[in-house]
């Protein structure tokens, strides 16, 4: 609907960019979710140009990084990607021990595994839950957002945190997996499965919601891979990368399950994307239940970095050792003078931190790549020539939180 | 299972990607540290290095960013940047690494290559002070524009040099 620029005076060059709007979307908006900002130049209802702008949530994560221990700082990794943050955590403490050279004994690296899925799940409820109310489907993001609270529950009853749980440390987690947690874990196993049913019903096949998602801000193969686009973003655009079927870490090596790809590369496919790993994810789990051996869930007192048990610390020399040496601030892990990077599949994309140690056990250099920052500078690209309305739709389905963007 | 194990060490010379920037650009340091195979390229080199690393088949860039080597034991240069490349299509991953030093730290922008180093690149120059040649659009991404410093650097302090206190002030009577 473009409006013919002959009644302007100006010189043809001025003249197209004198019946533009300029339109200001953000930094608060309840579409944005989070605070970040786009510059707007609408042309009628169309979007002509977009100009993202980010930093308004910069708090210097990584900065912090140099300065608190590679336990403390899971604290910090919580704050990141705040609707998963177990995958954070995991991710975090993946790196380090890549750094550090720690093999995990098998049940951590099960629980871990059982964790980053059910992160997986409450990310992806999140995300599509929040592309459902944004194009006005309100009952599915209260179907979404009930399962949402119902994995808190589980994570809660796990660590005693529901939101920002600092699960992991290095070499092992902070707490074992009870009988209860196990309970409850099954009972969303089963119970979850027709939620996703009744989401689906609702959804993949209403109206509304395909109209206003199907051929919106198409990513074609070739721009996700340019673009540097991870996790379901890229696999709903074809790419078939999936770092825990090909690098796989942790114990999805053991663990059958497929990944999720699609064509399209528009918001439906990526919805559809997300759908679909959730009932992966749920296989997942429910295989590394199955399979959850049993045994400590920390490294053994000779690795030098997890906290050795009460009883051990009574009752051996070695355990009285290891932990007032852990405990001392002059003491601690062993940290070889190198650099490494290590990344996991997150909710998001891939999720990796590059660590430089230098012998003290805070790391010299925490990098944190977040899948965010590079889905949100493909925006102005998705959005282009789609209408302003568009603009929520592709916002949603590219999952962009503003903390992990900023930092 | 995690596979931390270090191959052996002459697969620094079997790897054929190496093999490869070694014909082109002469001899060149590498490491392999954790299964991750590292090398480093010249910086006069580095846009022509990874150019020809993408046509090899790292389609995918996976981050840049940098390492002020400042405090470093040992380090022959100020600042270290960081390329993680990665291909779609197998499992191949390397690291580029390419130093850069005062007074001008400069390094040539690989956006023509992939354009997902737009923002990555943005990002280290607002934190780092890199200068990236070429880049076509190299504003401060995460801190405000009239920002000066480079707050990633070794020499800033933790809590900053009073910035905060400075800013500007809106008040009702002129918001």
């Amino acid at each position: 609907m473009s409006i013919a620029p002959a009644e302007f005076d100006a010189p043809p060059e001025r003249r197209s960019e004198d019946y533009l709007w300029t339109l200001n979307f953000g930094p608060q908006h309840p579409a944005t979710h989070t605070t970040l900002r786009l510059v707007l130049k609408l042309e009628g209802e169309r979007v002509v140009d977009a100009m993202p702008e980010m930093g308004y949530l910069h708090s210097g994560f990584e900065k912090i990084g140099e300065h608190l221990t590679f336990n403390q700082y899971v604290t910090v990794t919580d704050r990141m990607n705040y609707i998963s943050p177990m995958a954070n955590n995991v991710a975090w403490h993946h790196a380090v021990e890549k750094l550090l050279g720690i093999e995990l004994t098998p049940r951590c690296t099960f629980i871990r595994t059982i964790i980053a899925e059910l992160a997986r799940i409450s990310d992806h409820l999140l995300c599509n839950g929040a592309v459902g109310l944004d194009t006005g489907a309100f009952t599915f993001f209260l179907y979404a957002f009930y399962q949402r609270e119902v994995i808190y529950d589980i994570f809660e009853t796990l660590c005693g945190a529901r939101f920002t749980n600092s699960y992991t440390r290095v070499g092992g987690v902070s707490q074992d997996m009870t009988p209860l947690v196990i309970e409850k874990i099954r009972s969303f196993l089963k119970t979850f499965p027709k939620t996703l049913d009744d989401m689906e019903r609702l959804l993949n096949r209403n109206r509304i919601f395909v109209d206003r998602t199907k051929g919106v801000g198409v990513l074609t193969k070739a721009e996700a891979i340019n673009r540097g686009a991870t996790g379901p973003v890229a696999r709903a655009s074809g790419v078939t990368r999936d770092l825990r079927r090909d690098e796989p870490y942790l114990a999805y090596a053991d663990l059958d399950f497929q990944v999720c790809c699609a064509s399209a590369g528009d918001c439906y496919a990526r919805y559809l994307v997300r759908m679909q790993e959730m009932r992966e994810s749920l296989k997942i789990v429910e295989q590394a239940l199955e399979k959850l051996p049993g045994g400590p869930i920390n490294v053994g007192i000779d690795q030098r970095t997890a906290l050795p048990t009460k009883k051990q610390v009574y009752s051996t020399i070695e355990g009285t050792i290891s932990h007032f040496e852990l405990s001392m601030s002059n003491r601690g892990f062993e940290v070889p003078c190198e650099e490494s990077y290590a990344a996991i599949e997150a909710p998001n994309g891939e999720l990796g931190f590059y660590i430089v140690g230098d012998g003290e056990d805070a790391a010299y250099r925490a990098r944190c790549r977040p899948p965010s920052v590079l889905h949100f500078a493909m925006f102005p690209h998705l959005i282009r020539g789609h209408t302003l309305s568009d603009i929520v739709a592709v916002l949603g389905s590219l999952n962009i939180i503003a903390a992990e963007l900023d930092r | 299972m995690n596979s931390f194990s270090d191959a052996p060490s002459d697969s620094a010379t079997t790897c054929p990607h190496l093999v490869a920037l070694e014909q082109a650009f002469g001899s060149l340091e590498s490491s392999l540290f954790r299964g991750q195979q590292r090398v480093v390229v010249p910086a006069a080199n580095s846009f022509a290095a990874l150019g020809l690393l993408k046509d090899r088949g790292f389609d995918l860039l996976v981050d840049v960013s940098c390492v002020d080597y400042l405090e470093y034991r040992g380090a022959k240069h100020r600042y270290g940047l960081v390329y993680l490349l990665a291909s779609t299509t197998s499992p191949d991953r390397l690291t580029v690494r390419v130093f850069a030093d005062d007074p001008e730290p400069t390094v040539a922008s690989v956006v023509p290559l992939w354009e997902a180093a737009n923002w990555l690149e943005r990002e280290v120059w607002d934190l780092f002070g890199i200068h990236f040649t070429g880049h076509p659009d190299l504003r401060r991404l995460v801190m405000p524009e009239a920002f000066t410093a480079h707050p990633l650097r070794k020499d800033y302090p933790l809590q900053g040099r009073g910035e905060r206190h400075n800013f500007p002030v809106i008040t009702r009577d002129h918001s």
